[in-house]
């Protein structure tokens, strides 16, 4: 059912309790519309993200991952958004060398007062990821 | 026998009216819940959060067996805390519940019903899911400091001073001109009204220099905050006034024998409209009434060479201090109420009204230090030179309700411009126009003001204001002002020749707003004010607990709505401190010393320095004291050592896969 014609991505997204969570909370009392594909996942800082969960929502199904934080000299804990940027940029080059698509994995800040950033950024994963048709460990085989 | 621990789910979908099961279907999400792992019971109800419906959930504990407790509703920023202490109050461990949001991330965000459901259920499996591995936690109790801190000595910053104060805890009250008040203290008169602001705001300023448990830091800034709810630790900078504020007793003598004889500079607090010396107080009844000196403009700053007559005025008194050095003192505080206030909108920006390049163009604030009494001109509304008008345009929503400039109501102006359309009146007996787009006057005894005005003979043309000329088309604009509007209740354009432009503008965030955005950790909403932690429960509180916001630096506003904010910031402040101590949250990470082999990677991470190693058993020790739960440590430690409870690498697993499930 997944295969014909209209793909459904999974996308499993990652957010700070302070910023990119309250940005979804105020994306729906503005009432955006935004695709259901993007599943939210709240942990208290985008640092807690261990880059294990990503992979293994990778290897549990998703189609995409993202991660969202404070902007930069916003994080409610001061610097764990840093450390999600370095953890990202490892992470991406490794995942990239083993063949993942660039669109696959993505981090976007996105704060408290960015809701229709939020929306967008779904809008945009999801259509980019729904592109790329579903995630295929080891190309499928 | 069934083992205790074993996982009986109870859970509660909530329909939230219409919100919820308007677009979800939820009879058919409960039957799905029914059939996850462990779930015991699920039921539907229409208001979850109300008192029935957390009934239902205590009951079933009961009944049922309860021991775990999903509930599919709103955000969890909105309710968690509600549906703890409805387990608690049942006589479970609060921290056994788990909220899952159906209502923000689904039924508010998503136009398919059939995929809503579908994404519901998805949440919810990932939400039993890991509700099933949560485990009784503890809440950790800590002191709190008892002292307020309060940024900006506007009228709201004075309110909550007073009432912070008066319930006995000590305040610092920093505000960074070198007098309290605010813009207030420009206004003539406040609407409806028209009690004189001077005659209501300066006895609570006096009350404030004489009150003992307030220490007033004007002329000051705050650097930094760190800290978090019940301890805050602040800096704050205190520039100098090269006047000693214990000696200065505001005679003015010093000012009067400035080597200046007239004042020639141009003065703050009259906003360019009147003229100050080098060493001056910037209004009759400021707050410290102390005197200042500008080193800018003072000859013996930019000579060393003055005669130094100001000295010489203050005699035996000898506050004047020329060698006074920027100070900065550290203290500390429980809480801290941000009433920082707001800018007008810089009306140049509309180039097509000419204010700055036509000198007859004012803005609001500009005409309300004319209208005031101990304003440059004494109360008399003239122009710049001299005249009185014989005809005066206001024109309303400049930089409000205007897509290019700010899209929001400034909610004020309607108002203040029918009270200056009637001073106006008052002083200049001018016939008086006010171009407005709608008439906004929401409020007590604002309607009736309004038609107050419309007995008075006030002119109202409905229309944006397209244009203010000093191009005459005809012998009667000449040597005049032209305001051109579309009157859009006669369908045809008018141009009106008037002597003065009053320009109604925006209230808008204040230029640092960012910067103590940063400092306090606080958020802002898209138009750049402080956002409240929910606009209609918790309108004076933030996400950062212990910090409160009241007035305008939340968003326009008038004077009543913002002393009744500031007294609700200060009564919050009041009631979070009142007992002595704070429970926070449990969600701290831990070490499990067994797997943990001392290689230390997490030690520099943590940006609170609450983890130590314990060099005798090479193992480190994470103080329950200092940890903020923020994780990073979690994620870091290679050895799966760390973990933080509620946020448990599993259960957080559980919900990857749960969300994924369908």
């Amino acid at each position: 059912m997944m295969q014909t014609q209209h793909f459904e991505p999974r996308i499993v997204a990652f957010v700070c309790n302070w910023c990119t969570y309250i940005a979804a909370d105020a994306a729906g009392v503005s009432r955006a519309k935004y695709s259901p594909n993007v599943r939210l996942i709240r942990t208290m800082c985008s640092g807690r993200v261990d880059p294990q969960f990503v992979l293994a929502a990778f290897e549990k199904g998703a189609d995409g991952v993202l991660l969202c934080g404070c902007h930069p000299r916003d994080c409610h804990y001061s610097s764990g958004n840093y450390k999600t940027l370095r953890r990202y940029a490892l992470l991406k080059k490794m995942l990239t060398q083993l063949g993942l698509e660039d669109d696959r994995l993505r981090l976007e800040w996105i704060s408290a007062s960015e809701s229709e950033k939020f929306r967008r950024v779904v809008e945009d994963m999801t259509e980019r990821v729904r592109k790329l048709g579903p995630f295929k460990p080891n190309g499928g085989e | 026998m069934s083992d205790p621990n074993e996982p009986r789910i109870g859970v509660y979908v909530c329909d939230c009216g219409f919100n919820i099961a308007g677009v979800v279907n939820v009879p058919e999400l409960v039957e799905y819940a029914k059939g996850l792992k462990g779930v015991a019971v699920a039921r539907e109800y229409k208001y979850m959060c109300s008192s029935p419906g957390q009934e239902m959930i205590a009951k079933d504990i009961h009944e049922v067996k309860l021991n775990r407790i999903v509930v599919a509703s709103c955000s969890p920023h909105l309710h968690e805390a509600t549906f703890r202490r409805a387990v608690e109050s049942a006589g479970a461990n609060p921290f056994l519940v788990h909220m899952v949001n159906i209502r923000e991330q689904v039924s508010w965000v998503t136009k398919d019903r059939v995929k809503a459901t579908e994404k519901a259920k998805a949440l919810v499996a990932a939400g039993v899911a890991r509700v099933a591995l949560h485990a009784p936690l503890e809440r950790r109790s800590v002191p709190v400091r008892s002292e307020v801190l309060i940024l900006g000595g506007g009228i709201a910053g004075i309110q909550a001073a007073l009432t912070a104060a008066d319930a006995g805890r000590h305040v610092y009250l920093v505000e960074r001109e070198p007098s309290i008040g605010g813009h207030m203290a420009k206004f003539d008169k406040t609407f409806p009204t028209l009690d004189c602001a001077a005659c209501i705001l300066t006895p609570k300023m006096t009350a404030i220099k004489n009150h003992p448990d307030i220490t007033l830091l004007s002329y000051s800034d705050v650097v930094s905050v760190d800290g978090y709810v019940g301890n805050f630790k602040v800096k704050v900078r205190r520039k100098p006034r090269y006047v000693d504020e214990a000696k200065c007793v505001g005679c003015y003598e010093c000012i009067e024998q400035c080597v200046y004889k007239t004042a020639k500079f141009p003065s703050e607090f009259e906003l360019g409209l009147g003229k100050r010396k080098p060493i001056y107080i910037p209004f009759p009844q400021a707050i410290p009434l102390v005197a200042v000196i500008d080193p800018e403009t003072c000859i013996e700053f930019r000579t060393a060479h003055c005669k130094k007559t100001c000295v010489d005025a203050c005699g035996e008194r000898d506050a004047i201090d020329f060698k006074q050095t920027e100070q900065t003192i550290e203290f500390d505080v429980g809480t801290i109420i941000v009433a920082t206030g707001f800018q007008i909108f810089d009306a140049a920006r509309m180039t097509n009204y000419g204010y700055g390049k036509l000198p007859g163009v004012y803005n609001a604030l500009e005409v309300e230090r004319l209208a005031a009494s101990n304003g440059p001109t004494g109360g008399e509304i003239v122009l710049r030179d001299g005249r009185r008008p014989t005809a005066v345009g206001i024109v309303h929503c400049v930089g409000s309700r205007d897509e290019h400039y700010n899209p929001y109501c400034s909610k004020v102006c309607c108002m203040y411009s029918l009270k200056l359309a009637h001073l106006v009146k008052e002083r200049t007996g001018a016939e008086v126009y006010n171009f407005y787009i709608d008439m906004r006057t929401p409020g007590k005894g604002y309607e009736e003001f309004y038609h107050r005005l419309l007995s008075e003979n006030l002119h109202l043309i409905r229309g944006k204001v397209a244009e203010v000329t000093d191009m005459p088309e005809s012998a009667a604009e000449e040597g005049k002002l032209v305001i051109v509007a579309e009157d859009t209740l006669l369908g045809g354009i008018r141009r009106v020749p008037v002597d003065m432009v009053i320009l109604s503008v925006a209230l808008e965030p204040q230029p640092d707003q960012e910067a103590v955005r940063r400092i306090l950790n606080m958020s802002c909403s898209s138009e750049g004010f402080f956002l409240e932690k929910h606009p209609k429960l918790a309108p004076v509180s933030t996400m950062s607990d212990g910090i409160f916001i009241a007035g305008t630096c939340q968003g326009p506003k008038d004077i009543p709505e913002t002393v009744a904010q500031a007294s609700a910031a200060a009564g919050e402040a009041i009631a979070l401190t009142s007992k002595g101590t704070i429970t926070l949250e449990p969600n701290l990470a831990y070490v499990e010393e067994g797997l943990c082999s001392g290689c230390q990677i997490c030690i520099p991470l943590c940006p609170y320095n609450a983890i130590e190693l314990d060099r005798a058993r090479m193992v480190v020790r994470i103080s329950d004291v200092l940890c903020k739960g923020c994780g990073v440590c979690v994620a870091a430690c290679p050895s799966g050592a760390i973990s933080q409870r509620l946020f448990e690498d599993d259960q957080l697993l559980q919900e990857v896969e749960g969300v994924l499930s369908r």
